[in-house]
Parts: C-alpha cells; sequence; structure tokens
C-alpha cells in the first residue's frame, strides 16, 4: 500500500473527524444541561433518523470490515454468522422497543425498577449494563488500533497506542460535550457514509460480474481452494463438536443479547412515542438487512477478485477483505479509482468505529449516573446536577476503556463481541422480559435473575479456552481451563432465566398487583409515557 | 432539532404542541396538557411523567425525588391502573398484542435455533445443491432474511391497523383519569 491511499485516507479521516466535532459543537452549543437533553437527546428525532442512528450504532467494523473477511476466508460460515446479528432485529420489535419507549426513561433500569424496590434492582441493572458496555468497548478500541494501523500500513506499537488513545480522546469529547444530541447525529452521519460506501462497491461488484450472482459464487467458490465446501457450512465452525456446540452458543447469544445492549435500548428514549420507536426498529431493520445482504455480496466478490492468499498475506483474520476488494474494483493498486476507493472504506471504517464507541460510552455513562449513581450516594450528601456526573462518567469510562485497550492491544481480544451479546443475553434481557410479561415477579427474581446471568457468563468465560490453557488464550502459559466453549452462552443464558424464576418463588414478598396494573397499562398503552 | 416542527401530522393541533416543551419552555404546568384537544390521534404528545408524579413536561427533577410521589396519590393513582388493566378495552388491546407477538416470537425462534443447529450438524444437508450455485444452506439463509423482513411489515401493519387507535384512547383515558386524582395537587 503505497503513500498515496495513506495521505488521502489521513486527509478523509480528518475531514470526518472534523465534522463530528463540528456537530458536537453546534449542538452543544445551546444546551440546557438536562437530562432529557443529555440522555435521550431531547426526545425528538424522527424514527427515520432514529433508525439511521440505530443502524449506525449497531453496524460496527466487525460487521463492516469482519463479517465481510470471514465470508472472504471460510464462505458460507460467514452467511451463518450474520443472520444472528439480523434476526436478532425480530426480538426487539415485537417485545422490547415498544414496550421500552413506554415505561422507562432513560435506561434499562428504569423499566425494571418501575415496579421493584428500587435500589438493589437498580444497582444490579445498572452493574450489568456497564459490564455489557466495558466489555463491547474493549473490544471496538482494540479492534480500532489494529485496523487503522493495518489500513495505513504503519504497525508500528506506537503507531496502535497512539490510535487507541486519539480514539478514546475523541469520544469522550463528542459524549460528554455533545451528549445523546450530538452521538445521533454522529450516528446517522456514519450511517449514511456507510451505506453509500457498501451500496457503491456492490454496485461496482455487480458490474464486475454483469449482475450474475451464480458466476460469482461459482468463480468465488473456484478460486477459494474449496471448491462446493466453500457455498457450505463447516469450514470454519465445523469439526469437532466443541467448535458446533460453540457456534450454536454464539449464534444463541448474538439472537437474544441485541436486545439487551444498553446503547440499543438507549435509543429508543430519543423518539417521542412507542409507535415513533416501532418505526425507527423498522427503519433500522431495513437499513441492516439491506446492508448485510450487502455485505455478504461483497465477501464472496472478495474472495472471488482478491482471492485468499492476498487476503490471508495482508491480514491472517481477513479484516482487510473490503478493502482490498475496493482497491481492486476501483482498477488495481496504482490507479487513482483504486487509491480513491480504498481511502473511502478505509475512513468509513474509522467513522465506524468512533460513532459505536460515542454511543456506548453514552450509554454506560448514563448507567453509571442515572443508576449507579443515584441509587449509590449517600443519602445526606450535597445532590449534584446527574448530568454533571454523567459527563464525568464519561470520562471516566473513557481513561477506562482507553487503559483496557492500551493493555489488550496485543491479544486476540475477537470473543469480547460475541461475550458482550451472550451477557446482555444473560443478565440483561430476562430481567427485562420477566418485568414486562410476568405478573408474579418480585424484586429477589429481578436481582438474581441479572446476578444469574451475569455472574456465570464472567465466571465460564474466565474458566474457558480464551483465558487459559491453548496457544491462542490470554494466558497460554497457564493453565485453568474447564469449561470447553468460547461463549458461555449456551450455559448462561438459561440460567439468568432460571435464577430470576428461583429467585421469584422462593421469595416472601408479595407482587404488588397495582404496580403490575401500571407497568403493563403503561407499556401496551404509553400512559404516562416520558 | 429543527425536524420536530414539523412532526405533528394534521392540522388543528399543531398550534399548541407541547412537543416543544422541552425546547425551550421551563414549566408546561398539568393544566396546560389537560387543554390540549386531541383532534389527530397520532398527535405524537409528550405527556405527563410517570402517572402521579409532578406532571411537569418540563426538564425532569432530580430523579429519586421524581419517584418519591406522595403515598396516598400513589395508592390512589394504582387504583385507576388496575381499573384500566380490568376493562375490556385493556385486556382487547393486549390479547390482539399478544396474539400476535407470541406465536411470532416462537415461529421466528424456532426456525432460526433450527436453522443453526441443521447447520453445524449436518452440513451435508445443507450442502445439496439447488440450482447453479445455490445450495439448500443458501435458500435457508436467505429465507432467514426474507422472512425477517416479511415479519417487520407483519408486526407493524398489524400494529397500526389492529392496536394504535385503542391503545391512544386507552391511553387518554387512563391519563384522564389519573390527572383527575393529582388535580388538586398540581
Amino acid at each position: 500500500m503505497t503513500g498515496n491511499h495513506q495521505t488521502l485516507a489521513l486527509l478523509l479521516f480528518s475531514a470526518f473527524i472534523a465534522v463530528t466535532l463540528g456537530i458536537t459543537t453546534w449542538v452543544s452549543r445551546n444546551r440546557h444541561g438536562s437530562e432529557e437533553e443529555f440522555y435521550a437527546g431531547g426526545r425528538l428525532f424522527s424514527p427515520m433518523e432514529n433508525g439511521f442512528a440505530i443502524s449506525g450504532d449497531y453496524l460496527s467494523a466487525a460487521s463492516f470490515l469482519g463479517v465481510t473477511g470471514i465470508i472472504a476466508l471460510f464462505g458460507y460460515d460467514g452467511l451463518l454468522y450474520v443472520v444472528g446479528f439480523f434476526v436478532a432485529w425480530l426480538m426487539v420489535l415485537f417485545l422490547v422497543a415498544e414496550l421500552v419507549r413506554n415505561c422507562g426513561r432513560f435506561t434499562l433500569a428504569d423499566v425494571v425498577a418501575a415496579r421493584m424496590s428500587e435500589r438493589p434492582v437498580r444497582i444490579a441493572a445498572g452493574t450489568s449494563s456497564v459490564t455489557v458496555s466495558v466489555l463491547y468497548l474493549v473490544a471496538q478500541m482494540v479492534g480500532a488500533g489494529s485496523l487503522v494501523s493495518l489500513l495505513l500500513g504503519g504497525t508500528s506499537p506506537a503507531a496502535r497506542a497512539w490510535t487507541v488513545i486519539g480514539v478514546g480522546a475523541l469520544m469522550v469529547i463528542y459524549v460528554s460535550m455533545g451528549g445523546m444530541r450530538a452521538t445521533t447525529w454522529i450516528q446517522i452521519v456514519k450511517a449514511v457514509l456507510m451505506m453509500s460506501g457498501t451500496i457503491a462497491l456492490t454496485v461496482l461488484t455487480l458490474v464486475r460480474f454483469h449482475g450474475n450472482l451464480n458466476h460469482l459464487l461459482l468463480t468465488a467458490a473456484a478460486r477459494s481452494g474449496h471448491g462446493a465446501a466453500f457455498l457450505a457450512p463447516g469450514l470454519k465452525y465445523g469439526g469437532d463438536w466443541t467448535a458446533r456446540f460453540d457456534f450454536i452458543s454464539l449464534g444463541l447469544a448474538l439472537v437474544l443479547g441485541t436486545a439487551g445492549l444498553p446503547h440499543i435500548l438507549s435509543r429508543f428514549y430519543t423518539v417521542p412515542t412507542a409507535r415513533a420507536a416501532r418505526r425507527s426498529v423498522v427503519w433500522s431493520i431495513g437499513l441492516i438487512g439491506a446492508f448485510y445482504l450487502m455485505t455478504i455480496i461483497l465477501g464472496f466478490a472478495a474472495a472471488a477478485v482478491v482471492g485468499p492468499d492476498a487476503l490471508r498475506k495482508s491480514n491472517e483474520a481477513g479484516n482487510t477483505a473490503v478493502p482490498l476488494l475496493a482497491l481492486d474494483l476501483g482498477g488495481g493498486a496504482d490507479s487513482t479509482g483504486g487509491t480513491v476507493l480504498f481511502a473511502i472504506v478505509a475512513a468509513v471504517a474509522f467513522a465506524t468505529i468512533l460513532a459505536v464507541v460515542a454511543g456506548i460510552t453514552l450509554a454506560s455513562s448514563a448507567s453509571v449516573a442515572h443508576d449507579l449513581y443515584a441509587s449509590l450516594r449517600r443519602p445526606n450528601a450535597k445532590p449534584r446536577s446527574e448530568v454533571a456526573v454523567a459527563r464525568v462518567a464519561a470520562v471516566g469510562i473513557g481513561v477506562a476503556a482507553i487503559g483496557l485497550g492500551l493493555v489488550a492491544r496485543n491479544l486476540n481480544v475477537a470473543f469480547l463481541v460475541g461475550l458482550a451479546f451472550a451477557v446482555a443475553a444473560s443478565a440483561n434481557l430476562p430481567v427485562l422480559l420477566y418485568s414486562l410479561f410476568w405478573r408474579g415477579f418480585t424484586t429477589r427474581g429481578a436481582v438474581w435473575a441479572v446476578y444469574g446471568g451475569l455472574i456465570p457468563a464472567l465466571a465460564l468465560v474466565l474458566l474457558s479456552p480464551v483465558v487459559s490453557g491453548s496457544p491462542e488464550s490470554l494466558f497460554p502459559g497457564v493453565d485453568f481451563q474447564f469449561f470447553p466453549l468460547q461463549n458461555p452462552g449456551l450455559v448462561s443464558i438459561p440460567l439468568g432465566f432460571l435464577a430470576g424464576w428461583l429467585g421469584t418463588v422462593t421469595s416472601t414478598e408479595v407482587p404488588d398487583e397495582a404496580k403490575h396494573a401500571e407497568t403493563e397499562v403503561r407499556a401496551l398503552t404509553g400512559a404516562g409515557a416520558v | 432539532m429543527q425536524s420536530s416542527n414539523g412532526r405533528s401530522r394534521g392540522g388543528g393541533s399543531g398550534h399548541e404542541s407541547p412537543a416543544e416543551n422541552h425546547e425551550g419552555h421551563d414549566l408546561t404546568p398539568a393544566e396546560a396538557t389537560g387543554k390540549v384537544r386531541y383532534h389527530d390521534p397520532w398527535y405524537d404528545a409528550l405527556a405527563s411523567g410517570w402517572g402521579e408524579t409532578d406532571g411537569t413536561g418540563g426538564p425532569a427533577p432530580e430523579v429519586p425525588a421524581a419517584r418519591r410521589e406522595d403515598a396516598d396519590h400513589a395508592v390512589r393513582a394504582g387504583d385507576v391502573y388496575l381499573e384500566v388493566q380490568r376493562s375490556a378495552a385493556f385486556q382487547e388491546v393486549r390479547g390482539r398484542y399478544l396474539r400476535f407477538v407470541v406465536p411470532a416470537t416462537v415461529v421466528f425462534f424456532t426456525w432460526y435455533v433450527a436453522y443453526v443447529v441443521t447447520a453445524t450438524t449436518a452440513p451435508g444437508f445443507m450442502a445439496r445443491p439447488v440450482a447453479g450455485a445455490v445450495n439448500v444452506g443458501m435458500v435457508a439463509g436467505l429465507g432467514q432474511f426474507l422472512t425477517t423482513f416479511l415479519l417487520t411489515w407483519a408486526y407493524a401493519r398489524h400494529a397500526r391497523l389492529r392496536r394504535d387507535r385503542a391503545a391512544l384512547e386507552l391511553r387518554w383515558d387512563t391519563q384522564e383519569l389519573t390527572r383527575g386524582i393529582r388535580g388538586g395537587t398540581s
């Protein structure tokens, strides 16, 4: 990769940073500093705007670069992986979006705490939300470091470290200065850039193959060296039964975890009504579905046009499949078209990371300030403005994420995204569904549901091969591996539901009929919604 | 947010949109929301806070304070919700919602799990060719996309035609009832 790519890519990066900082300043120019403003952006976004913002929040670099890379190297198994990310939205649409919008104010804990004893529930739900966010955030930060150095060709450790620090500093500025309003506009800009880039590449691919997808698939299969096996499952997630169960576990975590991701839930509060929340999910399903369908085409195109050898040479995990495909589709390494397309793809990937980390940081700062701080501060302490606490929390989370990102920058953290989804599915989803739909659910049930999913999920990962006992582990030198799967979802999600049930049936507390009636009426009609 | 002003569809209700409350006017007493006429059922009003709370649409007060409501009012507001919950109209809305969502969730979840389990345990079946380069696995994978789009469309249509209007009427009725209880204080 020559200097031209880098200069142009850096130029586009800087343009994106300038635009987003401009948005942040413009938005914070007349901010009121109210909670409504900071956490929910004033709640007046339109469904279309929020739909774009949701897809911007959800489609991380793992979707843009990672999924295409997996498809390019392993064929069908990449498609299998991506289906879980997409189908999960039905869960959000059917069971979560409207009801959460109607019942809550800013966070997941609002929904649960409304009909329970507030303090323990808020602390539990706040803790699990922050845990999910931090796991996801570290994955994105480490990804940013390796990605930028990959795209710019400089793989020096210093460049990686500075990228992590730079991304962290920018996200802290966006979030603490601009709150939800700035973050939302950044997501929208990023989603538009990403969709345009993907559409352009897909059109170029279709032109290259004269619109013949069958020919594209056959070329990809022939070039991959696997033949017909490339178009069938098994190359990545096949093999021994441990690997197969591992994928089933991951699939379960993906399809159930999306509905428990704090940064997705907080997006529903940015629109005025439940109906608007539903329409924004419909928008985002359309956008995300279209995006993933194009990703599948691009993945197979990368296998057919670039070939697996060149992909592996550039990056073992295939993360450079889309940029290399762009280079080729634009006319090759030394052409202007190739240079421009490559730089655009690199800039879109960078914008993706910045937007996603900003969204997660905002959601976790809301959990810290609105749930944890509000419940844990000494009752007689001087009350501070919650927004001020949230801004400080955003800085703290940013610093923690930078620190963890630097510590983990040379580790294999690919499992973290799957783990974040697994924790969201085991700790957040059971408590959310129980409190929305179960008349007899009690405070103890709620607390048990959260910790009963959170603790097993984290403990099983500590005992799994991703931490110790295999050459790819975080600590290859020691071996305290006990649980064979990399993703704990298969065990921890049922445990979360079970713990919630067990806590409820063993508690002596009589469920409050009136509170349940209030939650149900509010959830389904929107009465008294904020 | 510039787009906000154009939101309220239909004529007649735009002129006193409480949706602008958060934009600047710090105080919108509950009485003001009470006067709003609901000509347009899709009028996206921002209603008052958690029922028996202070009822202002302006910047929310400190969170713990907002939820610490007068016990007496809470009890009576709770009765309103119980009453609404037991009403036939609410049971109808609830029934319509659950009768769509429960089967649809079971169907999509089973179909997804079946797809993932088949792909991991029976790759040979998935590799069976259908036409050209397309095999059973490709058809199933694209089928997942297709069913997701279809179910999304069906749900949105069902909610729009069968639930929204009834839910909105219940919403206003409930708010009227809770406001009646709170009336003396705010």
